[in-house]
């Protein structure tokens, strides 16, 4: 295994997120305490493309919350490269399902927005941020206003916005979910392009079983009350998208049919075991 | 295969109240203007309580030339009142908007304005008149300061409520981005904010306008106001008439100037 903080071949840092033990319980209003997560143990290394897939409630979203340092778990800890996570920051880049972009800013205003944050030079945060948009097929609507360019472009921006701080996670809260199925599943090829060419480490939420087992080389599948991570799968169905460019033909194949049957009714037994 | 041009177009989905309003408008206008002039002309109300057209509009040219009760032309009247209107509005701009904005993102700034700001708001600035009078004098400061009061609370208010059009997911990226909390409130929270501001100025001079004419009635030399009320002590319902048209069109006039300032500064209003 290669140490921590080392380069790799391409230039890129290997970094390591840990996370141990985290409990996270939400104080209700009537006295009531929610335990979001229980107990949640995961490691994730740069290049892993981590998916949680669950039901609504199943603690997925607080999960990326306490990566992302939005909320502080209740117990428990989360390290990058073993600095303890406190607080938003730049090396945590976050893609929404919706609503965060700038609308008073344009496409490319908005990928520039940390750079300037952080006093990087005009001509310098224009640059990466047009190479960030070149990599999300967006480049020609650079200059167009937010409320102008359609739902699928807008999450496209997005990751580019994530993406032009070069953080070592990208967390990305469902940012399919508003998406028509033809959009959502060409920006699906867009994401496994992205993570082969950068390399990064992703951590992605989704409820749709076939994204998940699209995108995913570390599956994780939560179920509710308490939130947990209930199953772990190694996957690689992105690579075979990565050497065959066809999506349609790795979704048709035989084992991800098989292994989609298998996480659905995983999911559906939960469920009823959640219900029961 | 039939012509295209042929095919009868249909409407499509439409609520109610849809569509241009400006037709039905001119004909209104144009409606009162015949019957105004049928009244006076075929003797239906006397001459001193409404004037025909025509005396309206000489009285308009004799008050441009300062042919009138007091000796001053009605650009002079004009510019006063503008002066006084918008040195008060700007100010209640510069202080205002911050303090809402304050108000919206800290509950100690929120806990500290709102019990003088919600005290005062509903008054009639003629109810509190007097007292401005009391402290300040007749000069230019107590015209000011009213209309400043007046301005400020609408602001205020609006500057607050404004910062709750930003969104969570917009805060949250902006930290996520490496951003401090004073560049959140000043790169997310009022560029967020600013339609709601921009709306609170279009309320804040109308109040403001509306506060002056007032203030003018009551102690000035000069001003749109004083030419009214003066032209009324000597019965001269023709000037009264042309300068409420004056202060009508005037107040139109800022409204239509604010309605351009948003669609330059906030285009993306109702759209994102």
């Amino acid at each position: 295994m290669i140490g921590r903080g080392k380069p790799l071949l391409q230039g890129h840092i290997l970094s390591t997120l840990e996370i141990k033990n985290l409990s996270v319980n939400y104080a209700g209003s009537n006295g009531q305490n929610t335990l979001a997560l229980s107990n949640v143990n995961l490691i994730m290394n740069t290049g892993d493309f981590v998916v949680a897939l669950g039901a609504s409630g199943c603690g997925k979203t607080t999960l990326l919350s306490c990566i992302a340092g939005f909320m502080q778990p209740s117990e428990g800890t989360i390290t990058l490269d073993g600095k303890p996570v406190h607080g938003p920051g730049a090396e945590r880049g976050v893609v929404f399902q919706k609503h965060a972009l700038m609308p008073w800013l344009s496409v490319v205003e908005n990928v520039e927005f940390g750079l300037k944050m952080r006093g990087v030079s005009k001509a310098e945060r224009h640059s990466i941020a047009l190479d960030k948009l070149k990599l999300v097929e967006l480049e020609k609507y650079a200059h167009y206003p937010i409320y102008q360019i359609s739902g699928g472009m807008q999450q496209r921006a997005g990751v580019a916005r994530a993406l032009a701080s070069d953080p070592a996670v990208m967390l990305m809260d469902e940012p399919l979910g508003a998406l028509d199925a033809l959009t959502r599943a060409h920006i699906q090829d867009l994401i496994v392009e992205l993570w082969w060419q950068t390399k990064k480490m992703f951590f992605f939420i989704t409820h749709s079983v076939e994204e998940a087992l699209f995108l995913a080389t570390d599956l994780i599948v939560m179920t509710p009350s308490p939130g947990r991570i209930e199953h772990r799968f190694k996957l690689d169905f992105s690579h075979q998208f990565i050497e065959c460019k066809d999506s349609r033909k790795v979704k048709a194949s035989p084992e991800f049919i098989s292994m989609r049957e298998k996480v659905l009714s995983l999911i559906h037994d939960g469920q009823a075991e959640g219900e029961a | 295969m039939a012509n295209k041009s042929e095919v009868k177009t249909v409407k499509g989905y439409s609520i109610p109240g849809e569509g241009s309003s400006v037709l039905i408008s001119a004909i209104t206008v144009v409606a009162l203007f015949v019957l105004w002039w049928a009244a006076t002309h075929l003797g239906w109300i006397k001459d001193l309580f409404l004037p025909t057209p025509e005396r309206i509009y000489n009285a308009f040219i004799s008050a441009m030339k300062g042919d009138i009760q007091g000796g001053k032309a009605l650009p002079e009247h004009l510019t006063w009142s503008l002066i006084r209107v918008f040195s008060a509005f700007f100010l209640a701009v510069l202080t205002a908007v911050p303090v809402g904005i304050l108000m919206g993102v800290s509950r100690t700034m929120r806990g500290i304005f709102d019990p003088p700001i919600e005290f005062y708001r509903p008054l009639p600035p003629l109810a509190y008149l007097p007292l401005i009078v009391i402290w300040f004098g007749i000069d230019e400061t107590a015209k000011i300061i009213l209309i400043y009061l007046a301005c400020f609370a609408p602001l205020a208010m609006a500057a607050r409520a404004g910062v709750k059009s930003v969104t969570i997911e917009q805060i949250n990226a902006a930290y996520s981005m490496g951003a401090s909390k004073a560049q959140v409130v000043w790169h997310v929270i009022v560029p967020a904010a600013l339609p709601e501001i921009l709306t609170g100025m279009r309320i804040a001079i109308g109040f403001g306008w509306t506060t002056l004419v007032a203030a003018e009635m009551v102690a000035a030399t000069e001003g749109l106001g004083q030419m009214v009320l003066n032209a009324s002590n000597f019965l001269r319902t023709d000037i009264v008439i042309m300068g409420i048209i004056v202060i009508g069109v005037v107040a139109y006039l800022f409204d239509l100037l604010m309605r351009k300032v948003e669609s330059m500064l906030v285009p993306w209003k109702g759209r994102a």
